[in-house]
């Protein structure tokens, strides 16, 4: 949207140098063909995909049919692993049930506030890039350890918050170790990294031409009919393209669930993220088939959502043409 | 960004009166201040007596004690100083491994001709939507029989394939928008795909190379789960692990030290961000990366 716009700044006198008939690669190209000097180029990325993307992911589809133990080699278990996850397998269930509450709290309420915050910022403020950094920060550090740490200390029962709420006379939970709050502990830390759909949010709303606007107001339509009948339809695509990206990245978070339970998804599973069961499963147990088996579900999962969002697509996301 | 104020005056002439503007700035510093508020307060805990932490709620310590530094920097067996050396070597391997594997791939995607190509390109972005979990056992029982986990490279090395298909995507962009004439040029003149490549694209691909970098530092440097599962012996230990142990081995006693230790963690990231902050947010802006 802005910068790769931008023409790159080369000189004639840069590209001056380069000729170059008959170098030594010059002569390798020649013996390759053009098609071979490019499987060169690919080489080191395709290797990649065979052995650590594509093959693997194959393996995994296998192991999940089997035991294994990392020890003895994997024995065929056929549907058994699925069967489990599906029928007999509380843990599982609630993983899905943490995972899903996450997924459905923390993605809206970010994507709501990084809108918010988005729109007071794009009314020709000025100091627009000192808060545009400010927003921005907290998502830049927010997977690190450092700052689940400091989450463990503000929500704890002696913490920061429960020191600010007892300043107004309120005497507030053991918000970490409660298995009735601990998880919205988390979905807050979400929150708080609003800052990156923030800033493609606002790129989005300049790309709005400002006569649309103009037009609304002269048609005499106020501010909160022109946020839901201009901005909001205008701004679609970019919605959706935020709450795909930000509903994968909640599936797959871990971290914070990792360190404020101390690994252990407590209390009493309320902040067990499905990674984080799969993490168990497959390190804490080593029934490697079995986390296999959930991987593929996490797959399918992200996979079904993300099929659903597309196909939903057309009734509400907005484009040009 | 000095680019946005016209656009806003022009449509509002004269609409929008100084206190509302104020009122405006008034809501958007309380709430950069409600923000940035729990990161100041680590910040001030970490020179803070233990015991005052759990009491104060003000970002100004009673008393400035430094000496949670060196007491959080060797409060496990091996020192932080080992951990941010192994987090360093780790990151600025990964960068390298990100940058040359990634822009190989996206200069064959992007300038050259070749058979199956689309098929690859879709494979490629394909990888982008696969969450890791899906390789991760099998990677990792590969990783064990080649007798690599414990050591870095299952870290490592996945970057020098460019594993991060994300980068690829990203100079992919990029690099198609440099102007063909360069490259045609240059090849009537008898250059090389390689020489193209080397002395044409990379030069005029620094903000791109650059972005790469920075983030390809960032997720490195905060990564928990590959250091995790790969690294068993507290030498080896990243920045990350060693934060965590040092919750298990102190637990609630001395805050302090991991607090310091934290704002340390976050120091190198703190940095890239106040010097590199442009390219960060032109590079969220345009690709919608974290």
């Amino acid at each position: 949207m802005s910068s790769q716009s931008d023409p790159p700044a080369y000189s004639a006198a840069a590209a001056a140098p380069l000729v170059m008939r008959n170098g030594p690669r010059a002569r390798l190209t020649r013996m390759l063909g053009p098609s071979g000097a490019a499987y060169v180029f690919l080489f080191p990325w395709l290797a990649g995909f065979l052995i650590l993307t594509a093959g693997p992911a194959l393996y995994s589809l296998y192991l999940s049919f089997t035991d294994y133990d990392l020890i003895t080699p994997p024995r065929w278990a056929g549907m058994d692993n699925y069967v489990r996850i599906a029928t007999n397998d509380p843990t599982f269930q609630d993983a899905v049930r943490v995972t899903l509450t996450f997924v459905l709290l923390s993605v809206p309420l970010k994507l709501a506030v990084a809108l918010g915050v988005a729109m007071l910022l794009n009314r020709g403020l000025r100091g627009l890039t000192i808060y545009r950094a400010i927003f921005y920060l907290p998502s830049l550090l927010g997977t690190s350890v450092a700052i689940a740490v400091l989450w463990r200390q503000l929500f704890a029962a002696d913490g920061l918050i429960n020191n600010l709420l007892l300043g107004v006379g309120i005497q507030g939970p053991s918000w970490i170790s409660s298995p009735d709050t601990a998880l919205y502990t988390l979905v807050i830390l979400a929150v708080w990294q609003f800052g990156s759909p923030m800033i493609i949010f606002l790129a989005g709303l300049r790309q709005i031409p400002a006569d649309i606007y103009e037009a609304a107001r002269m048609d005499g339509a106020s501010k909160s009919r022109q946020f839901w009948r201009i901005t909001l339809p205008m701004l679609t695509p970019v919605v959706f393209f935020n709450a795909i990206v930000q509903t994968i990245d909640a599936f797959k978070a871990f971290t914070p669930a990792f360190i404020i339970s101390g690994g252990t998804g407590g209390p009493i599973n309320s902040t067990l993220f499905y990674t984080l069961y799969l993490y168990q499963e497959a390190f804490g147990f080593f029934r490697m088939g079995y986390a296999s088996a959930l991987a593929w579900i996490l797959l399918i999962m992200i996979a079904l959502f993300t099929a659903f969002s597309f196909l939903t697509a057309r009734y509400w996301v907005h484009y040009d043409d | 960004m000095t680019d946005v104020q016209p656009a806003e005056t022009s449509r509002e002439p004269g609409s929008r009166p100084l206190w509302r503007s104020l009122l405006t700035h008034a809501l958007l510093i309380a709430f950069s201040f409600a923000m940035l508020y729990p990161i100041l307060w680590m910040l001030s805990a970490s020179f803070r007596p233990t015991e005052e932490i759990f009491s104060s709620t003000s970002l100004i310590p009673s008393q400035l004690r430094v000496e949670s530094y060196p007491e959080g920097w060797f409060g496990l067996r091996v020192s932080f100083g080992q951990f941010f050396a192994n987090s360093m070597v780790i990151a600025v391997l990964s960068v390298i491994g990100n940058v040359v594997a990634c822009s190989l791939a996206a200069f064959a995607f992007a300038r050259l001709q070749f058979p199956w190509k689309n098929f690859w390109f879709a494979l490629m972005l394909g990888t982008l939507m696969l969450p890791y979990h899906v390789t991760l056992i099998p990677q990792y029982v590969l990783f064990l029989n080649l007798g690599w986990v414990d050591t870095i490279l299952p870290l490592v090395v996945p970057k020098f394939m460019a594993t991060d298909a994300f980068f690829i995507f990203l100079m992919v962009q990029f690099f198609r928008g440099i102007p063909k004439e360069l490259d045609e040029a240059a090849r009537m003149d008898g250059c090389s795909p390689f020489r193209i490549y080397w002395k044409i694209i990379l030069p005029l691909s620094l903000p791109v190379l650059a972005t790469a970098a920075i983030f390809s530092f960032l997720w490195t440097w905060d990564d928990f789960f590959g250091p995790l599962i790969y690294l068993n012996s507290m030498q080896d230990y990243t920045v990350q692990l060693g934060l965590r142990s040092f919750i298990d081995a102190t637990g609630q006693s001395n805050w302090s030290g991991l607090f310091a230790m934290s704002i340390l963690s976050l120091l190198p990231v703190f940095l890239l961000f106040i010097f590199f902050q442009r390219l960060l947010i032109d590079g969220i802006a345009t690709t919608g990366m974290k």
